[in-house]
């Protein structure tokens, strides 16, 4: 039930993120959700892409770090607590969030939330387990 | 002031006779007591006897910092450790240190010639010495001290850091005279200004800086800043320690070397053939009074020429123009010396680091300021910041405590560093000496 997501490491320059977008462009790979976490120096993009094996590869050819990590797609009940609803569940059963972001979705009724957890079995264990959806990767990256 | 009037102001003549006369007995001696030294004349084909002239010095095989390191600790020194009552040391390439000794003699040799240096650069037993230099086993520190007190001038041993403090000292105990290397002097003025302390009510009148290379436009910057007259002074430890020459406050044209105790040479250091005054190349000295640590022909790495032309001052000492350059790749970082290949082995042993790196000198606030570009390979990425920042942070760390210099640490794209004819540019140096 994991979902893959692509890092990259960029330097604080202007027209890295325009260098990985043209080069994820040119390979044809289509970015579905984004993450950007930086400090002074550098930056660390996080990406969820409809091709992991081509987006991996091309970034590389030209000189990039990647990384590839497991994370979780979850639904969110899209109304007020819903997404307390998860974290208060993970955090009694003591899974550490360490980073998240949206997911976008041209419809639907529930929002998709990208989680990447210290514990990512445990995690989709309790989710599954307490009635939410956990998305599975290769939906996901068409959804 | 010329503080010894006999030898600093002796004739040419003179000089080079009791130079000889020194040099034949420093040979004598190395080739009796030091191992090193007789496989070295052996292997050159040469014997103590062959001194007759001063040029002879040519005959005579060279003496390298990789010697030095090879014979670590106490291999070089031609006394036993009965006689030695002082030892210093100074960073190597690899994180061995040089290990130099002195006998008690050579202490009193030193402290002469540092009472030397200080005359010249405008102190009297009257004065009040500020001495900023690091105490330990750097030279620099303990150099000023015993040159201060034998010339009788009082001395602060005040030490490196802690700039506030010394703000207040400078300012409560009237130093007259400033020891320390120019980019900490440059500092102490900047803090003394966010203090609200000028430089103008303060009883300062000349400044001895050295221990690292600076360019004429600092002079400057210093003497208007603090409002005192800045000289450079010279001296690395294998051959003595700070003392070694010094520019009269009189000119500030060059360093006077000490003649009677050192012999200059400026060679070429592709060929090792020995240059004429005036010529530039490297620097080598032999040391021809030193007991406990006598170097021939030591090849400094220093890049300057020599002056012999007269000087308004009265010395007939000729004068080394200020080091414009190494032969090798040494960075002097706030009086530190550090060897790229030093910060290569600290990256060596740091898990999942690349040997890619560069390093970036900057000047700013008048402190050098060491960045470590390091590439981020995949064996280090993280899709996190914090094992990012933690890598950042342990390699500053291990550099810290292993090579003793702060150094900022900045994660840069594989790649990302030049890579010249499959050698890398290792070192950006920024700073405008």
């Amino acid at each position: 039930m994991r979902a893959e997501q692509i890092s990259i490491f960029l330097e604080n320059k202007s027209g890295r993120l325009a260098e990985v977008t043209e080069i994820l462009s040119r390979a044809g790979v289509n970015i579905r959700a984004l993450s950007l976490a930086d400090t002074s120096d550098f930056g660390v993009l996080r990406i969820i892409v409809d091709d992991n094996d081509t987006a991996k590869s091309s970034l590389k050819e030209r000189g990039f770090t990647v990384g590839k990590t497991n994370v979780v797609a979850v639904e969110v009940p899209d109304r007020p607590g819903g997404l307390f609803s998860i974290l208060d569940l993970l955090s009694k059963g003591r899974v550490n969030v360490e980073y998240m972001y949206a997911f976008v979705r041209q419809s639907g009724e529930n929002a998709v939330m990208i989680f990447r957890f210290d514990n990512t079995d445990e995690a989709i264990k309790l989710l599954q387990e307490n009635g939410f959806t956990v998305i599975e990767g290769k939906k996901l990256y068409t959804l | 002031m010329i503080y010894d009037l006999e030898y600093e102001t002796m004739p040419r003549e003179g000089l080079e006779a009791i130079q000889l006369r020194r040099l034949q007995a420093t040979a004598e001696r190395v080739y009796a007591t030091v191992p090193f030294y007789r496989k070295k004349f052996q292997e050159a084909g040469v014997v103590p006897g062959d001194i007759r002239s001063l040029s002879d010095i040519q005959k005579l095989p060279f003496t390298t910092k990789q010697d030095l390191r090879e014979n670590y600790p106490y291999g070089m020194f031609a006394v036993p450790m009965d006689n030695v009552v002082r030892i210093h040391a100074s960073s190597g390439t690899t994180g061995q240190p040089t290990v130099v000794g002195y006998t008690a003699r050579d202490v009193n040799t030193w402290a002469t010639l540092m009472a030397r240096a200080l005359a010249a650069g405008g102190a009297t037993r009257g004065d009040i010495i500020h001495n900023a230099y690091g105490y330990g086993l750097f030279t620099g520190g303990l150099g000023v001290h015993y040159g201060a007190e034998k010339m009788g001038a009082s001395v602060i041993p005040v030490s490196g850091g802690n700039t506030k403090r010394q703000i207040i000292i400078m300012r409560d105990f009237g130093p007259t005279i400033l020891t320390a290397t120019p980019s900490y002097t440059l500092h102490l003025a900047e803090v003394a200004e966010e203090m609200g302390i000028s430089f103008q009510k303060l009883s300062l009148k000349f400044g001895i800086f050295g221990a690292e290379p600076w360019s004429e436009e600092m002079r400057n910057e210093i003497e208007r800043k603090l409002n005192l007259t800045a000289v450079d002074i010279y001296g690395l430890s294998e051959v003595l320690g700070p003392g070694v020459s010094i520019e009269c406050h009189e000119a500030k044209k060059g360093l006077h070397i000490a003649e009677d105790h050192f012999i200059a040479e400026i060679i070429d250091p592709n060929t090792g053939e020995a240059l004429p005054y005036g010529s530039v190349g490297e620097l080598v000295f032999t040391s021809v009074t030193k007991e406990a640590f006598p170097v021939v022909r030591y090849r400094t790495r220093d890049i300057t020429s020599i002056n012999p032309e007269p000087c308004i001052c009265g010395r007939t000492l000729v004068r080394m123009n200020k080091v414009s350059g190494r032969t090798d790749d040494m960075l002097i970082i706030r009086g530190v010396n550090v060897f790229p290949s030093q910060i290569e082995s600290v990256l060596m042993e740091t898990e999942g680091v690349e040997p890619h790196y560069q390093l970036v000198v900057d000047r700013q606030e008048n402190l050098d300021m060491l960045t470590v570009m390091v590439e981020v390979g995949e064996q280090a990425f993280s899709d996190t910041i914090k094992p990012l920042q933690d890598l950042e942070s342990k390699i500053a760390r291990n550099i810290k405590e292993t090579i003793g210099v702060t150094a900022r640490v900045k994660l840069v794209e594989p790649k990302t560093i030049a890579r010249s004819q499959g050698k890398a540019v290792r070192v950006i140096d920024n700073r405008k000496i």
